[in-house]
């Protein structure tokens, strides 16, 4: 017997590229329109994108909530569907399921000042909150931004990180591991900038950003400043395969039962720091 | 408590009647002492005697391939139709171990958001259970994680008495069922009597199959994150992924796509995967979560007997040994929690 299951969680809502564009050489925007409304997500959710015939991909949703109509999509191509991905254009249609995962936790933050750190592609899911805290900017204190890529032609998303550059109300800096010729900003790894920015730890929360391999000497600087640990707010990378706690790839290797696509992708690092790998 | 007796002469009728109804699925001899579920349409290849069949009934739950979706791009905006496909299925003889191992998996596809696939299919499972009057073999260890005697999970409990099943009736189908087929006695006090007697021996015989309480177990995993006998473990494991397949309370799976050769219609396919293999937790960045067999197998463990203690108040081990007796490498989880609770003391 064959039977259809209207309100199974596995059925697609329908997403057309309304806009795309070549960031770098490995990563592309798109801009997507969802047929039937709104994504309705928050900062720090993710999405699974279906290619139909050709699988499903996690991946985190890097406009604000506060951008209204459609929701975008920064796609590094790094497997078998991303780099299909890539081949997408304007016109085409994607298979869209969530909203998934715990964002952010904004509300908890409103009135306290941040401090950001981005390391490479993770200014994609960090894109999403810091473009909603510009749009909701007097409900926060200081906010400091530091970003981290590879080289300067690594760097995403350059035309609006040039405005939080120009922004009064924004400290940024940025560095690149390598510089070129023309490269007159900062050179070296992204945790030789956090000495340098002034926090009050009791009413800072900082939310890092990046590499599994960054988080470790990030958060040690961050504690050096006396930053509670349950304060310091990490986005962590798994595998989501199915976005509903259950096909068990997204696990993390906790003392507690932790899901990334559930409980997390955010955590504090207090709920996560006797991880096994962050 | 609704007992009734089941004549074994008439179990062959019984078997029969229930396949007219529909498919009925027992364990079926293969040889060599391996056992598996199977379609029967008599009682003639039934086997009343058997160790934990190779797969356990996970399999008609929550099939090795199922469809998921179905879609057709050949519009613009392409188009898809979430699906099932089921039957109605009765399982005879499962045992108290693979009970369990059911209703774990109960829990785990009820828990919101809920899989429909599995809730769907499980509503058209009829299952029969069948007591062990003694131990299969020495890799099970039930009586650890209580599941040496029957605590629900079926609509009709089968235990062997002699010349009769005394039959617990627990459901109101399981009532329908047994009452349309006319084979069925009311139980006599002389019956009770033999199951009270079957169960007193069975105290007898089922022991704690390891050193240690099972009460301890949460606090021995509670520290064992930096055992070294994950070392120990993972260096013999060859990640074949044979456990986790035959483990009846195994359940993570992949998702894949096939597209037909028309390349306008295909669907969305769901498949056991294992945290045993390689590429199971790996990014498609190159980090890999796991990468150690020893880190795999002590994600198995804990995903045994501490992740669902905090979420489900119950070990995710039933104690059916299957782990132990697939085993290439020979790994086994009595010797594992023998290990572990040693270095603990």
């Amino acid at each position: 017997m064959k039977e259809e299951i209207v309100n199974s969680n596995w059925k697609l809502r329908k997403g057309e590229i309304i806009a795309a564009k070549q960031m770098t050489s490995a990563e592309k925007w798109f801009d997507i329109k969802l047929d039937d409304g709104e994504l309705d997500h928050e900062p720090g959710q993710f999405v699974q994108v279906e290619l139909f015939g050709i699988g499903e991909v996690p991946i985190s949703i890097c406009s604000s909530p506060t951008k209204k109509g459609s929701f975008e999509l920064c796609v590094r191509a790094a497997g078998r569907v991303t780099n299909e991905m890539h081949k997408l254009d304007v016109g085409n249609y994607v298979g869209i399921r969530g909203p998934f995962g715990r964002p952010f936790p904004v509300r908890v933050m409103a009135g306290n000042d941040l401090f950001f750190i981005a390391g490479g592609l993770g200014i994609a899911p960090l894109r999403s909150l810091i473009n909603y805290v510009m749009d909701n900017r007097k409900d926060f204190g200081k906010v400091d931004i530091l970003l981290g890529c590879r080289t300067p032609q690594d760097m995403l998303f350059g035309d609006e990180v040039a405005g939080w550059e120009k922004r009064l109300d924004v400290n940024f800096s940025c560095t690149v591991d390598r510089g070129g010729p023309d490269w007159t900003g900062n050179v070296g790894l992204i945790t030789t900038l956090i000495p340098g920015v002034t926090i009050i730890p009791e009413r800072t929360f900082s939310v890092v950003v990046g590499p599994p391999v960054m988080y470790k000497f990030v958060i040690n600087e961050l504690l050096k400043k006396d930053l509670p640990e349950r304060q310091i707010i990490l986005s962590l990378e798994r595998h989501m395969k199915c976005g509903m706690g259950k096909c068990g790839h997204c696990q993390i290797d906790h003392p507690k039962n932790y899901y990334c696509c559930k409980d997390g992708p955010t955590f504090s690092y207090d709920e996560v720091k006797e991880a096994k790998k962050l | 408590m609704n007992y009734q007796v089941l004549q074994k002469k008439d179990l062959d009728e019984f078997i029969r009647k229930l396949s007219g109804k529909m498919t009925v699925v027992a364990p079926v001899n293969k040889g060599y002492n391996n056992f598996a579920f199977e379609e029967v349409s008599s009682a003639e290849k039934i086997a009343l005697q058997y160790i934990p069949t190779i797969l356990p009934p996970k399999k008609y739950f929550m099939p090795q391939k199922e469809k998921m979706l179905d879609f057709d791009i050949s519009g613009k905006i392409p188009e898809d139709k979430a699906v099932i496909e089921y039957e109605d299925i009765a399982i005879f003889g499962i045992h108290t171990c693979d009970l369990a191992g059911i209703q774990c998996l109960n829990m785990a596809f009820s828990e919101r958001p809920r899989d429909y696939n599995y809730l769907i299919r499980k509503d058209h499972i009829f299952s029969i259970g069948l007591e062990c009057n003694d131990y299969c073999d020495e890799s099970a260890s039930c009586t650890l994680v209580n599941a040496h005697l029957p605590n629900g999970g079926y609509d009709l409990f089968l235990s062997d008495v002699g010349d009769r099943f005394v039959c617990h009736i627990n459901t109101h189908r399981g009532a329908e069922i047994a009452g349309e087929t006319g084979l069925f006695q009311k139980a006599a006090a002389a019956d009770l009597t033999a199951l009270d007697n079957l169960r007193e021996r069975k105290r007898q015989i089922f022991k704690n199959e390891i050193n240690i309480a099972p009460r301890f177990l949460p606090e021995i995993f509670e520290k064992a994150m930096e055992s070294p006998v994950w070392e120990e473990v993972g260096s013999r494991c060859v990640s074949c992924g044979n456990c986790t397949n035959v483990c009846p309370t195994c359940y993570c799976f992949d998702m894949f796509d096939s597209i037909n050769l028309d390349m306008k219609t295909g669907a969305r396919f769901r498949v056991w995967d294992s945290c045993q293999l390689e590429p199971f937790a790996r990014v498609a960045g190159g980090e890999n979560f796991r990468e150690e067999r020893s880190e795999r197998q002590r994600h198995r463990f804990f995903r045994k007997f501490k992740y669902p203690v905090e979420k489900y108040y119950r070990f995710f081990c039933t104690g059916c040994g299957r782990c132990t007796r697939t085993c290439m490498a020979r790994i086994s989880l009595k010797e594992t929690l023998n290990a572990l609770a040693k270095e603990s003391l």
